[in-house]
């Protein structure tokens, strides 16, 4: 069934980056998105690229799921990688065809961007999709836009949007169940036909989820009104985020990956761009 | 202890459309309901009983007559800190139990509205854990609402409004769309906060078989009040019922039709056990 999908594409488990804070996280991912744009050389990027794995190793996440993570990427890091080629200059010639010019920094560069676009996917979806609840993720995000708040921007009102929105998933994929079995029963087809075909059969399913999901809203919005909310003003947390043992440690892999590109960027400058 | 929680004086809704036309949803309605008692509203659709659900929890706001709820009166101009104090003391279980829950854990959505209230977390902690253990939903505080039952999501809900401590409980059709186990789980738990918590129970409903477990029946037809008594007194008028648009508990049923064919009975019960012993009694002894 439909029913039994996951939110998002958590995978359970119990490692140092599962038990880590959100917010410690986030500004992981932050931290480690930044450092890998400063990288330069070959031996920063075989370090970064070994860090990575060491990172997927640590949070349980089989390979085979953070390849699936990738895979549809493919196309764009190709693109990437294929126009890098043909469109750097540099000093060394290697092949030259018409006005085809390809040059030994074009290949490096290419090669590079590739390897970062990877590396940039596998770190954001090791560190927080597949080890993160989407609930503590939106915690998380709070927590750390808070300062906003004096600006007048409802963070809060962004947060709980969000918790709604993926309370909401799992009940509305149950429901779009129900109205393709109602529709079906009907005599309605959403399986042969062309691509305009196909894509005509789905108002039948999409105006009763509409209407329904105004319903839901509205119904929605006067309970929430009945349990005293009246926005993030005043507002106590069941759950507050604390930092612990296994932040400290996620700040220590953090120094050791700034630390570890910029000395391979200083002292092993090999193939440097 | 029977002090007034909830008057109704002339009390009157009316709904307006887009178009103008007016509806009157309510009409000079009067009625108190006590703090402690557990008085079940009966109606059939349209009768105006989710109306004044609405009203007791400023959803809604009186178009004439007065309300006072809790020692708070309500109407139109109430600022947004009394509102807050009437719902505080009036807690809502609704019908649809996946539109009202609003966190994607359990013990999250239990806790939403203390959070709301203020409350300290140590407290929260306590009142959530408190409540799910009321509504047997405890080992459950870990669970995604979407992978429970209808009668378990309701549970929730209901530990939800608990947590709040209200001193009154409205249940709005909240057992309409749950299968018949789902109903008596929520029946319980409803009869468990009255008795043991003291919480003034105002249960809307259709089902005549949850009525009968009521101290007290209102029966609102056509937004009027046309019956108020207890469920013995309220259940033996039949006729009248039927002209409303309103059944009998079964058994009580059953002892009117035999009434009908002649058969005399001296009592006039309206649960299944004793009516079953009384006619038990009645062909016994003929024999």
């Amino acid at each position: 069934m439909i029913k039994d999908v996951t939110l998002g594409q958590y995978f359970v488990g119990n490692s140092l980056l599962h038990r880590a804070d959100p917010r410690a996280k986030l500004l992981f991912a932050v931290l480690y998105i930044v450092v890998l744009f400063f990288a330069k050389s070959a031996a920063s990027f075989a370090f970064a690229l070994a860090f990575t794995v060491a990172m997927i190793i640590i949070s349980g996440v089989p390979f085979k799921s953070v390849i699936r993570a990738v895979k549809p990427l493919a196309f764009i890091i190709l693109f990437t990688a294929v126009l890098n080629v043909f469109w750097t200059t540099g000093e060394k010639l290697l092949f030259e065809w018409k006005f085809i010019h390809i040059y030994e920094e074009g290949v490096i560069f290419a090669l590079y961007m590739a390897v970062r676009i990877i590396l940039l996917v596998v770190g954001m979806s090791v560190a927080l999709t597949y080890t993160t609840t989407p609930i503590a993720l939106t915690d998380g995000i709070e927590e750390l836009l808070n300062p906003l708040k004096k600006l007048k921007v409802p963070v809060h009102d962004f947060a709980m949007m969000m918790t709604i929105a993926m309370r909401f998933i799992p009940t509305l994929i149950e429901e779009t169940d129900k109205i393709m079995d109602a529709q079906k029963a009907r005599g309605a087809d959403f399986e042969s036909g062309g691509l305009v075909k196909k894509a005509k059969a789905l108002i039948p399913i999409l105006i009763p989820l509409f209407v329904s999901s105004f319903k839901r809203a509205d119904d929605l919005a006067i309970a929430m009104e009945c349990r005293c909310y009246r926005g993030g003003e005043g507002r106590t947390k069941l759950k507050q985020l604390r930092y612990g043992k296994c932040d400290v440690v996620l700040l220590m892999l953090a120094a050791v990956f700034v630390s570890g590109i910029i000395l391979c960027n200083i002292y092993l400058p090999y193939f440097s761009i | 202890m029977a002090e007034p929680f909830i008057i109704a004086e002339n009390l009157s809704y009316t709904y307006t459309d887009d178009e103008g036309d007016s509806t009157e949803a309510l009409k000079n309605v009067s009625f108190t309901v006590n703090s402690g008692e557990y008085v079940a509203v009966l109606g059939h659709n349209g009768s105006g009983k989710s109306t004044l659900a609405k009203l007791l929890n400023v959803i809604l706001t009186p178009s004439g007559g007065s309300l006072t709820v809790g020692g708070h009166k309500i109407h139109a101009d109430m600022s947004e800190d009394d509102v807050f104090e009437v719902r505080r003391d009036v807690g809502m279980v609704f019908q649809n139990p996946d539109n009202q829950l609003v966190a994607t854990i359990v013990e999250e959505d239990v806790a939403f509205g203390p959070e709301n209230l203020g409350i300290p977390r140590d407290e929260i902690r306590m009142r959530v854990d408190d409540a799910l253990k009321t509504v047997g939903m405890y080992e459950h505080r870990g669970a995604q609402p979407h992978r429970l039952s209808g009668g378990q999501k309701q549970r929730v809900a209901i530990a939800g409004v608990i947590a709040m401590m209200p001193k009154c409980i409205v249940f709005d059709e909240s057992t309409a769309m749950l299968d018949p186990r789902g109903r008596a789980e929520v029946m319980a738990n409803i009869r468990k906060l009255n008795d043991d918590f003291g919480i003034t129970v105002l249960h809307i409903t259709h089902y005549m078989d949850e009525a009968v477990m009521a101290d007290r029946i209102i029966v609102v037809n056509d937004g009027e009040i046309y019956r108020d008594g207890t469920p013995k007194e309220v259940f033996c008028d039949v006729e009248g019922l039927r002209r409303v648009g309103l059944d009998v508990p079964q058994g009580r049923e059953l002892l009117y039709e035999l009434s009908e064919c002649g058969i005399e009975f001296d009592d006039n019960p309206i649960d299944i056990e004793n009516c079953a012993k009384l006619i038990l009694e009645k062909f016994g002894a003929q024999k």
